[in-house]
């Protein structure tokens, strides 16, 4: 690891603009991707602005009748939310199906969010990979792709966004709040967030230097029945090659965001639509645009079947 | 602003002050600073567990965190859960059911699975928890999702959630 200084932020608006005065600063929340690609030197901050201290730590309803979340609430704490347990069920199901105890005890809502790709490529720093170091090129391609992205990938990088949570908070039409360094807030919808890799996949989401995340809006609750489906290759503590999370309605209706198959959070409303109709019809939009490698052409399978399960699974 | 700092913590009921490098982890400073070596080092990427310790009642991986950022906090580590003679009746189920063979990922084993029991206790739900809405019950398939961040390279799993489930009911 590199020597960096660390300082314990004292106000988000002094986070904010200590980022902004320093292009290798790096804010640090839990620490449980930052710290292991530190140690691999593939991150290289300077200095770490520690926004633990800032009271961004709590789970409020709004009066509007929306939930918002801070962006330092645990993810252990998340899913054990009363609320979200009740009204959210899959954005429980999603952050429980992730990690282990151990580090989602740790993780934040903010740093969840911000996870880098597991890309086995962007993780050897012996091998050219654009994400890591631009105009290196792409291992992946004509690598090893099999966990890799059927969807929205570019010439320049096919990995995959690897999280769990951010899938369900696509599905739920979450907000990320932030504040710039010059103190300005904004709201940017989940859809928004993540970027596709494009010709410059080292930017990963809508973020500005030194804009940091204050919370994470849910709209208010919209009923169904809330289920997260993760296909990986072991039962526990592995990321998910295939996950799909979904909101069925009674009438069959419903909304669904597919993990583990783009470098964002993957929804498409104009496959809800076919929901009704069942998973073939549903995921052959879903999936109209797929262009697998060799070794992942099992995902575009493995969606439709997943989500054939969620539907058996909603209809009980 | 340097490359090093202080911080304080209390370790096991004794508060201690720790000049370290920033980059210093808290399970480096453990192990290399306190000279608390029961706590282990397998993988240094959060991938094993073996490092588990409680940190104001709450499992961690002590290699993801630094220990610069514990100002404050109260950690205990398996040498505090209980000493020979005077076992945590987690240490003694695991002597009990044999829940090791080489003992190295037993620290963190003992450590996640005593914080499993009070998770379980305050209703914290877990990937195979069929009903969000009702009482977290002690199961074995609760206890093996749970534990699924503590690898054993000695495939003790079997006779580890035996001890769990044995410690479990002591406790009940
Ligand atoms: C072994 C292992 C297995 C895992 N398995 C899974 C899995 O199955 N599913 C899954 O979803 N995840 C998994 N994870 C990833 C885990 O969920 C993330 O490491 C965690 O959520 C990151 O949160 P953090 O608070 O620790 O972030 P940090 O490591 O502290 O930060 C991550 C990034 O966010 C930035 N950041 C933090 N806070 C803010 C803020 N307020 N504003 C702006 N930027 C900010 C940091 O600068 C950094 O770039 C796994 C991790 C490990 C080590
Ligand atoms: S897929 Fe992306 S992250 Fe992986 S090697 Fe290619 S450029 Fe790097
Ligand atoms: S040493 Fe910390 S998880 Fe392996
Ligand atoms: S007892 Fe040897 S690794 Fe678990």
């Amino acid at each position: 690891m590199r020597a960096f200084t660390y300082e314990r932020a004292a106000s988000v608006e002094s986070a904010a603009k200590s980022a902004a005065a320093n292009d290798k600063a790096k804010f640090i929340a839990g620490g449980t991707n930052l710290l292991d690609l530190m140690k691999l030197e593939i991150e290289t901050p300077t200095h770490l602005i520690d926004v633990n201290g800032l009271g961004l730590d709590t789970i409020e309803p709004t009066s509007d009748g929306r939930l918002r979340i801070g962006a330092m609430v645990r993810n252990t704490d998340l899913a054990s939310n009363e609320t979200v347990r009740r009204d959210y069920g899959l954005l429980s199901r999603a952050l429980v199906a992730g990690a282990s105890g151990q580090l989602r005890n740790k993780a934040t809502t903010a740093g969840n969010l911000l996870q880098r790709t597991r890309c086995p490529y962007f993780y050897d720093t012996n091998q050219p990979c654009n994400k890591r170091q631009p105009g290196s090129g792409c291992s992946a391609l004509g690598g090893f792709s099999r966990q890799h992205a059927v969807l929205g990938s570019s010439e320049a990088c096919i990995a995959t966004y690897p999280g769990d949570m951010a899938i369900a908070m696509r599905a739920l039409d979450a907000v990320v709040e932030t504040v710039k360094p010059e103190g300005a807030t904004r709201s940017i919808p989940i859809a928004e967030f993540h970027r596709l890799p494009g010709d410059t996949p080292q930017i990963e989401t809508a973020l500005e230097a030194g804009e940091i995340i204050t919370a994470v809006t849910l709209p208010a609750p919209i009923g169904g029945q809330h289920i997260y489906r993760k296909v990986r290759d072991r039962a526990s503590y592995a990321f998910a090659l295939v996950s799909v999370a979904a909101v069925i309605q009674p009438d069959g209706s419903g909304r669904v965001a597919v993990g583990g198959v783009a470098h964002k959070p993957w929804r498409v409303e104009a496959a809800e639509a076919e929901l009704p109709k069942g998973a073939k019809a549903a995921a052959s939009i879903l999936l109209a645009d797929a262009r697998p490698t060799d070794q992942n052409r099992f995902k575009v399978d493995l969606v439709e079947r997943t989500l054939g399960a969620v539907l058996r699974e909603a209809r009980g | 602003m340097s490359y090093s700092s202080q911080v304080s913590f209390t370790i096991n009921g004794e508060s201690r002050v720790l000049d370290v490098d920033n980059r210093t982890t808290l399970l480096d400073a453990l192990r290399e600073h306190l000279h608390l070596t029961g706590t282990k080092k397998g993988c240094d990427h959060g991938q094993c567990g073996a490092c588990t310790v409680i940190i104001d009642g709450r499992r961690v991986n002590s290699c993801l965190t630094l220990a610069v950022m514990h100002e404050g906090d109260a950690i205990t580590t398996i040498e505090g859960l209980g000493k020979p003679g005077d076992l945590h009746p987690m240490q003694a189920a695991f002597v009990k059911h044999d829940g090791f063979q080489c003992g190295y990922c037993t620290p963190g084993q003992i450590c996640s699975s005593v914080a499993v029991l009070e998770e379980i206790k305050a209703n914290i739900p877990s990937h195979v928890t069929a009903d969000l809405t009702a009482a977290t019950t002690v199961t074995e398939v609760e206890i093996r999702e749970r534990m699924s961040g503590n690898l054993c390279r000695c495939g003790a799993y079997s006779n580890i959630v035996e001890a769990i489930v044995e410690a479990a009911g002591t406790r009940a």
